[in-house]
């Protein structure tokens, strides 16, 4: 019988992948998830049909809860059957976008969760060998891996001949050095073969076809790879009625800012309003302050305004199509809602900002993390990225001209779309939407009809001892 | 071989063909529509990572049968991707439609210009590259006339010994990677990568490492700024001054093809040029660097009778009248691997003119490489053996020379080769620089270096391969052929000939595997010949 949450959970919230996070007495240790159910999705899965599993998937709709939201069946699909080549899964676990921290509680509190999907899946997908990359600000985490899967092999849940089925598995934990990038999958592939995790081009190298050591390969996030664990056990149609067509599964929302009570919530996808999640799970805005902006999906999701109107297409009774006006508080948090508001769920990090903040000073603040983490490799990213810092930084500091947020959108227009990975997006536009939807305060510091003298880059004794130490 | 498969592709509205496998971008080159491009190279692999090669792309609609869409003109109707798509990593296919000069395509262009130039430090009037600088003749194609940038440029390495031969001015890389490629994939030295990250990211060799390869100057050759120099060439000449003669290199059998950058009768630099019989469009830094030698303070260049300074003339009839003092079987001649066809032949015919039968070539083995460098450093082996004027008695003459059986000897264009010239009675040399031979010299003859004549020579896989006169001998040095006739004229009293082009035809008359060749046929890219 599972021991109560620390916390009760909200009622709307539907604890599948965190059912185990946060309960009073649970330890991350093999005999406590087995004691509580656990691997026993595995052993179902191990007499099963490969193309079963895979089925089971595609009838799921389980989207990929990395941050794209990619149908996990459809790519799963692009595996044949009988592939020559060796498969490969990896486990992204690189969770970097900020504002998301829901994969750190189950690798940090139920990694045989964790395991068990990657077992299925590997089993499906005829993987012998998986690799569970994992951020390097994570060393807690690595370990607490390191040690679930020396007790999964213990138990014959890993190695040879898995539970005598014939199958045979190794999982391998790889940790990063600290970079966002990482996160990408083409470069998540590059830096697991040891180099610079420059993204690769798509076309050729879809990771389906040409992934890790030019293997066809499956890159899927923690949460995601949880999920097949509960898809093997209800089974993909049943797993389907949970949230919305075409949202299927529950989802991890995880609320960061100027809420009253920031946490992770464990939601059927679509179940809740963002004005519900807010003011109701979260307990509303902090004391006499008002919403002002959300950045609904982790701070590359472009941002939403309180206050803005949307208008949305919705299904009448009869069939036909209407449209309809909503606010923020009005948008379901589920991927196709958010998409037709013109941002994303993308990884589940929602950013809640009250009236307190300084929009320029908050797009700053995310133009120096992207800055800092463009990888180099392609021209627009590498250079706009840091330019729209330095524009932003200038405004801040009082020496923002009459041009600069033309400027700065335009410098996002040409970064997004023209980039080799979906970083180009993820550093556009936040920087789009801030100078979009706050323009009165962008406009109102960019004053100055010429542009100020810029600031020595060295003071003169500074020059003089590089002089010195150049000598 | 069947015909490679042809494929329609629609690009800027008109429909061409291509076969298979051909490059996007390629492909527009070939239809007139030139794309820009820093990193793509057609030798090396795309990684697509300078976006300056963005187009707009489309693929045909198709119906419902999954048959494309055919419009009016019944030509498959295109379905346009919205985004920009890279033209260099991706091949033509069937009913690709390609637009390289759309307002999205311009856009872009302009969007990746800019970028590129706002951290570079825009030192044109101080950078070598200045004249052969895609940065600069894009931006003036394809860029702004200001700058929007208000900020401080972003700080890095300059004037750095990234190698012995090799210096990075790491502000004007446009970290396109080509010489990371290069380095990775062609000499298979995979010693540069890119340090730091985003828009502070730089080029720079392994830690405890240089870039020191034989082959390192090819990055700056590929380099499409001025980020890699030459340390040898920098801050020399700028290069829209450089005279440009198509040649080939001949520090070894493989003669690479050149171009030579010269002025005022000064060769400022070697660089490879493309041949994908012989060097594809690489070579090696010593053979690149090995012109030095042309302007040497030590070169020789009045002709000599013993040590002293002789005309033309006299010193012609002094070493025809010692080549004729000796019965001819005490007369030896020593060539060299190193001269032209013309030349060799001339040797020979001038040996015969004095029955001379003690002639051979002076080969030159060191350690080669797998890719361009020859073992043979001879650049002209095969025309020699071809001309019937190497033969196997290099070691007979020595032993001739040493025992004193040998009194006369004839030197052309190389050193004594170690023998010991005690007991010569005279030695005739002919040659660029002092060495042990010239200084025993009864008569010394200057000659010209390879940048100074015309002449033919045969690589180490039997292809015919043309010199062309970039500068003037120095001095009264005089073309190597020239000098043999005259010698040949000396002896034998015979008309001689006027034209180098003359003596090319005489020698191909009289020897098969050149039948029917003349000097200009030879052309800018050789002819493979049919050797034995």
């Amino acid at each position: 019988m599972p021991t109560p949450f620390k916390k009760t959970p909200h009622p709307k919230e539907r604890r599948l992948v965190f059912q185990n996070v946060d309960r009073e007495g649970w330890s991350e240790d093999i005999g406590c998830y087995m004691e509580n159910g656990g691997y026993e999705e595995l052993r179902k899965a191990l007499t099963m049909e490969r193309t079963a599993i895979v089925n089971e998937v595609k009838a799921s709709g389980l989207r990929g809860r990395g941050g794209a939201g990619f149908p996990c069946g459809v790519k799963w699909g692009f595996i044949k059957l009988d592939e020559p080549k060796p498969v490969y899964l990896i486990c992204n676990a690189d969770e970097s976008e900020p504002g998301t921290f829901k994969d750190r509680y189950i690798l940090h509190q139920d990694p045989h969760q964790l395991l068990e999907g990657m077992i299925i899946s590997s089993f499906a997908l005829g993987v012998h060998l998986a690799y569970i990359y994992i951020r390097g600000e994570f060393p807690t985490g690595a370990k607490i891996l390191e040690t679930a899967i020396a007790e999964a092999r213990a138990k014959n849940f890993l190695g040879k001949n898995i539970l005598g089925s014939g199958f045979d598995l190794e999982i391998y934990v790889h940790r990063g050095a600290g970079a966002y990038i990482c996160g990408e999958e083409t470069g998540l592939i590059e830096s697991l073969e040891g180099k610079r995790a420059y993204p690769r081009i798509k076309p050729p190298y879809f990771p389906a076809v040409l992934g890790l050591y030019q293997c066809p390969t499956i890159v899927n996030n923690v949460e995601t790879l949880c999920n097949i664990k509960h898809i093997v056990r209800m089974g993909g149609a049943e797993y389907a009625k949970i949230g919305k067509p075409n949202n299927t599964g529950t989802r991890v929302l995880c609320v960061s800012g100027d809420v009253r009570e920031p946490g992770y919530f464990e939601l059927e996808v679509g179940a809740v309003t963002m004005g519900e999640l807010i003011y109701d799970l979260c307990g509303g805005m902090k004391p006499g302050r008002k919403l002002k902006a959300v950045i609904p999906g982790g701070s590359s999701a472009k941002v939403l305004r309180a206050g803005e109107k949307y208008k949305i297409k919705t299904k009448q009774p009869d069939g036909s199509t209407g449209e309809k006006e909503i606010g923020i508080e009005d948008i379901v948090m589920d991927f196709d809602s958010l998409a037709a508001v013109g941002s994303m769920a993308g990884s589940g990090g929602v950013i809640v900002m009250d009236d307190s903040r300084d929009m320029l000073w908050t797009l700053n603040n995310i133009n120096e993390f992207y800055a800092h983490e463009s990888c180099g490799q392609c021209t627009p990213c590498r250079e706009g990225s840091l330019w729209m810092k330095k524009i932003t930084e200038r405004m801040l500091l009082g020496g923002g001209v009459e041009r600069d947020p033309a400027v700065l959108k335009n410098v996002a227009d040409n970064i997004a779309g023209r980039t080799i990975c979906a970083f180009g997006e993820a550093c556009a536009w936040p920087t789009q939407s801030f100078v979009a939807k706050f323009k009165e305060e962008f406009d109102s510091r960019a004053g100055k009809p010429v542009p100020p003298p810029m600031p020595p880059e060295y003071l003169p004794e500074e020059l003089i001892g590089k002089e010195e130490a150049h000598a | 071989m069947s015909a490679p498969q042809m494929l329609n592709v629609q690009i800027n509205g008109e429909w061409k063909q291509f076969p298979k496998g051909t490059r996007v971008i390629e492909a527009c080159a070939q239809a007139g529509s030139y794309i820009p491009r820093y990193c793509y190279h057609p030798k090396l692999t795309s990684p697509g990572n300078c976006r300056m090669c963005l187009i707009e792309m489309g693929m045909p609609k198709m119906g419902p049968d999954r048959k494309p869409e055919l419009g009016p003109d019944g030509r498959p109707v295109i379905n346009w991707i919205p985004r920009p798509q890279i033209s260099c990593a991706q091949d033509v296919a069937e009913g690709m439609g390609i637009r390289t000069d759309s307002p999205m395509a311009q856009e872009c262009r302009r969007g990746v210009m800019e970028f590129l130039l706002i951290n570079h430090p825009l030192d044109c009037p101080i950078c070598d590259q200045a004249g052969e600088c895609k940065l600069q003749e894009f931006s003036v194609e394809y860029g702004n006339g200001g700058s929007r940038f208000l900020e401080h440029k972003v700080k890095k390495p300059k004037k750095v010994a990234v190698g012995p031969r090799v210096t990075l001015d790491a502000e004007r890389c446009v970290l396109c990677s080509r010489c990371i490629r290069f380095m990775k994939e062609v000499p298979q030295d995979d010693v540069l990568g890119f340090v730091d990250r985003g828009s502070y990211s730089t080029i720079a060799a392994h830690p405890n490492r240089q870039l020191d390869s034989n082959y390192s100057l090819n990055t700056v050759d590929i380099c499409p700024v001025g980020a890699l120099t030459s340390t040898d060439f920098r801050f020399k000449m700028r290069v829209w001054f450089l005279k440009e003669t198509k040649s080939f290199c001949t520090s070894c059998a493989t003669g690479c093809n050149t171009v030579i950058g010269s002025r005022q009768e000064v060769v400022y630099r070697q660089t490879p040029r493309e041949n994908n019989e012989v060097n594809s469009v690489w070579m090696c830094d010593y053979g690149r660097l090995n012109f030095h030698y042309l302007h040497s303070e030590r070169r020789l260049s009045r002709p000599a009778v013993k040590g002293e300074a002789a005309a033309w003339p006299a010193a012609i009839a002094k070493a025809a009248a010692e080549l004729r003092s000796v019965p001819a079987n005490e007369v030896a001649i020593i060539a060299s691997g190193s001269m032209t066809n013309e030349e060799l032949w001339l040797t020979k015919k001038l040996a015969s003119v004095l029955n001379i039968t003690l002639h051979d070539i002076v080969p030159h083995i060191e350690k080669g490489d797998d890719l361009l460098l020859s073992a043979d450093r001879n650049p002209n082996t095969a025309g020699a053996k071809l001309l019937g004027v190497s033969s196997s008695k290099l070691a007979e003459i020595a032993q001739g020379v040493e025992s004193g059986r040998i009194r006369v000897l004839l030197v052309l264009g190389e050193d004594a080769a170690g023998i010991s010239l005690a007991k010569l009675k005279s030695l005739v040399t002919v040659g660029l620089l002092p060495s042990a031979a010239t200084e025993k010299a009864s008569v010394f003859l200057p000659s010209a270096g390879f940048a100074e004549k015309r002449g033919s020579m045969i690589n180490v896989k039997g292809r015919l391969q043309r010199l062309n006169q970039a500068i003037q001998p120095p001095g009264e040095a005089r073309d190597d052929w020239e000098i043999l006739r005259d010698l040949i004229q000396a002896v034998s009293g015979a008309n001689g000939v006027y034209a180098i082009e003359e003596v090319f035809r005489q020698m191909a008359e009289a020897t098969p595997a050149l039948a029917g060749l003349s000097l200009s046929k030879i052309g800018d890219l050789g002819v493979q010949l049919k050797l034995e």
